[in-house]
């Protein structure tokens, strides 16, 4: 038998590798790649932040896509660039900001590439005003599995359009991206900071509060229990003015260079984040942050991005890596939402980041993770014991509440929790059957979860 | 594909009514199971269909398919047939194999070359073709039911240990050869195992059950180790063993 190369990919909690070719690929040799592809397929991987197995396709072909932030085309009149798909945010803020612009969406790291912000859609700390990244998406390039390129827009092949938003990459490679931009006066943000007692104060201040806000966000102390259970500290914000910058900050108004600041050692032997180091962060976390503070300014990675000033942060859950749980809870559910919070807080599970976010309105993709209501977020060593069962309890949890899980995330559910949570999945099978019916694109992610008829 | 907690889709056991074998698929049980694959020689045999109908529930199916270790030319086309079953492998676990009696070996040269086809011969060839699979699907585990009796042949049962001796020796370099293909291979190793294989004869000392081989074997298969001692005390005892001149060992009660 053929010797090919394979190499180990695994997805940002570093659970569940798999083996598969990867090969660098640009614009004008992609369609030919894949033309080679084996029976398993392939799968385009931006820079394997998703957590999972989403940017994995186990005996089959796993394309980076070259990307050139230099090559994106701003157009200043129409608020909108073209860009790559395999350039990353962080590329393209250091094209963007100088200029006076912002991406309309960004996660909670910049490490992430246009392609898979579609593929994923992701989402960010506006999305109960401005929605998810395919909100903002004005037209696709994407190669389909005929060895064609399809232009696709919210008018232009609607149906596939949208099915490519959120499709997990299960659709074609996308090749490049129109985007809208958002005008900035400023590199620094205005963040009002408040403290919530418990779980019900945090979800009564957002309720009446976010939609003055632009970007607003909840970190939870997921280690406190009894009457602090679920206590939170609220941070809400929006791009500064130059006004509101003041005299005392001398430097350009647009001045943007991230940096990574410390990095964690690529071989930690056993996790360093355990019950005891997460718990006394994170009462320490809790009790540094004000009670209540407004006007704060802090720059774009200090407020959108802070996990990425550490490099490879991921290393610190050790070998057996870590899972990140992101579900949704529907509006009018809040009483499924509190039964998750408490039962993750009483069962000590120790998690380091822990994230409460309330949703807008929903896109019209099929398989968009976002909708009206609440999306909590945590990430868990995976050898945490137990941790597997209460996962799957929660997930019934959520499920019975007409909830779902991010894909994105997952590492853990099932294919029935998918087909529960995403009602219309028959729908975005349909139209990907359409363009792929001899199933070219394959992933782990997709076999897993039943969203893809597996080729053997 | 098995999940971020190791909580397999699908699991095959070769040698479907084996006691170690199965309580390692109720030990995998989970939330994520969905297909469990039992072969066996004769899949109509009651012991088959009951060790199937205790797995079977509403979220798993269980499907008892024909498999028979000496009929090494079978075994790549049996692989692909629960391929074309169940999708990708997701941990495969090795459990078949033939105990016997040394007394009756001694007396009937034949029979044990016959164990030896079952256990080291069959193993060989379905080894193979079950690590062709989980190469070309780039994930999946092997797992490989060795013995302790194959660490240091004794004199009392040393066809089954020369041939569990040779099977130790393929698994490793199995695993090895897959290094970096997303496969991996576990050899476990228990030591005097009270079950139905070993029914009648006294306990070696550190003997162990079904269960607790199948919770060292599930506990090493989620941490990533490639080796398993069952009890782990053994692993202690057999690097004692393992290098005690000839003449001291020969003298060891042993059985």
């Amino acid at each position: 038998m053929p010797q090919v190369h394979l190499s180990r990919l695994a997805g940002w909690g570093r659970t569940a590798a798999s083996g598969a070719r990867l090969l660098p690929v640009n614009d004008g040799n992609v369609a030919e790649a894949v033309r080679g592809a084996p029976q398993r397929g392939a799968l385009a991987r931006g820079l394997g932040r998703s957590y999972g197995d989403a940017a994995q396709n186990g005996g089959g072909l796993v394309l980076r896509l070259a990307g050139d932030a230099g090559a994106a085309l701003l157009d200043i009149a129409k608020r909108e660039v073209t860009v790559g798909a395999g350039v990353s945010i962080d590329d393209l803020l250091r094209v963007l900001v100088p200029q006076g612009f912002f991406v309309p969406v960004t996660p909670g790291t910049r490490f992430v590439t246009i392609g898979g912000a579609v593929a994923s859609d992701i989402h960010g700390k506006n999305h109960h005003l401005e929605g998810s990244f395919g909100n903002h998406v004005r037209r696709i390039s994407m190669l389909l599995a005929d060895g064609s390129v399809a232009e696709l827009s919210p008018t232009l092949r609607a149906d596939l359009f949208w099915a490519t938003i959120g499709g997990m990459g299960l659709t074609g490679v996308i090749l490049d991206v129109t985007i809208n931009v958002i005008p900035i006066e400023t590199s620094k943000c205005i963040v009002d900071t408040t403290r919530a007692h418990d779980l019900d104060h945090v979800m009564t201040l957002m309720e009446e509060g976010d939609d003055r806000y632009r970007y607003a966000v909840a970190w939870i102390d997921l280690m406190a229990t009894g009457r602090h259970l679920g206590r939170s500290i609220l941070s809400r914000g929006e791009h500064a003015t130059r006004e509101q910058l003041g005299a005392d900050n001398d430097g350009p108004p647009l001045e943007y260079s991230p940096s990574v600041l410390v990095s964690v050692p690529p071989i930690v032997p056993i996790s360093a984040l355990n019950r005891v180091s997460v718990k006394a962060f994170n009462a320490a976390w809790f009790r540094k942050a004000p009670l209540y503070r407004v006007g704060e300014l802090q720059t774009i990675p200090q407020y959108f991005h802070p996990l990425d000033m550490v490099g490879g942060w991921n290393q610190a859950y050790g070998p057996r890596g870590f899972v990140q749980y992101q579900v949704l809870v529907p509006v009018g559910e809040e009483n499924a939402l509190r039964r998750v919070v408490e039962r993750l807080a009483t069962s000590g599970a120790a998690s380091f980041v822990t994230v409460l976010k309330r949703f807008g309105a929903a896109n019209p993709s099929p398989l968009s993770f976002p909708a009206p209501g609440w999306t909590l977020t945590l990430d868990v060593p995976a050898g945490t014991s137990g941790l597997a069962a209460m996962l799957h309890e929660l997930d019934e949890v959520v499920l019975d509440a007409g909830g779902r899980h991010y894909m994105a995330k997952d590492s853990h559910t099932t294919a029935d929790a998918i087909r529960r949570g995403y009602p219309r999945l028959a729908e975005w099978q349909a139209i990907r059957n359409s363009v792929d019916p001899e199933g070219v694109w394959q992933s782990d992610l997709g076999r897993r979860l039943g969203l893809i008829a597996a080729a053997h | 594909m098995q999940n971020s907690f190791g909580e397999p889709q699908t699991i095959v056991l070769l040698g479907g009514t084996s006691d170690i074998g199965l309580a390692i698929v109720r030990e995998l049980e989970s939330a994520a199971l969905r297909h469990v694959v039992l072969a066996v020689r004769n899949p109509e045999g009651a012991e088959a269909q009951a060790a199937a109908a205790g797995l079977r529930s509403p979220k798993v199916e269980v499907s008892v398919m024909a498999f028979d270790a000496v009929l090494s030319d079978t075994h790549s086309a049996f692989v692909d047939s629960v391929v074309a079953a169940v999708g990708d492998l997701d941990v495969v676990v090795m459990a078949f194999g033939v105990l016997g009696e040394q007394s009756a070996f001694d007396a009937d040269p034949a029979s044990a070359a016959r164990a030896v086809t079952v256990n080291y011969t069959g193993a060989v060839s379905a080894g193979l073709a079950v690590a062709a699979r989980l190469r070309k699907q780039g994930h999946g585990r092997l797992v490989v039911l060795s013995s302790v009796a194959g660490e240091r042949v004794r004199s009392s049962n040393f066809v089954y240990g020369s041939s569990k001796a040779g099977l130790d020796g393929f698994a490793q370099g199995l695993g090895d050869s897959l290094e970096g293909t997303g496969a991996k291979v576990l050899v476990v190793r228990p030591g005097f195992v009270h079950s139905a294989m070993t029914a009648g004869m006294s306990a070696a000392p550190f003997s162990t059950t079904p269960d607790k081989v199948a919770e060292a074997t599930v506990k090493a298969l989620k941490s990533g180790a490639r080796t398993v001692w069952t009890p782990g005390i053994l692993r202690v005892v057999f690097s004692v063993l393992r290098h005690l001149p000839g003449a001291l060992f020969r003298r060891l009660p042993l059985g």
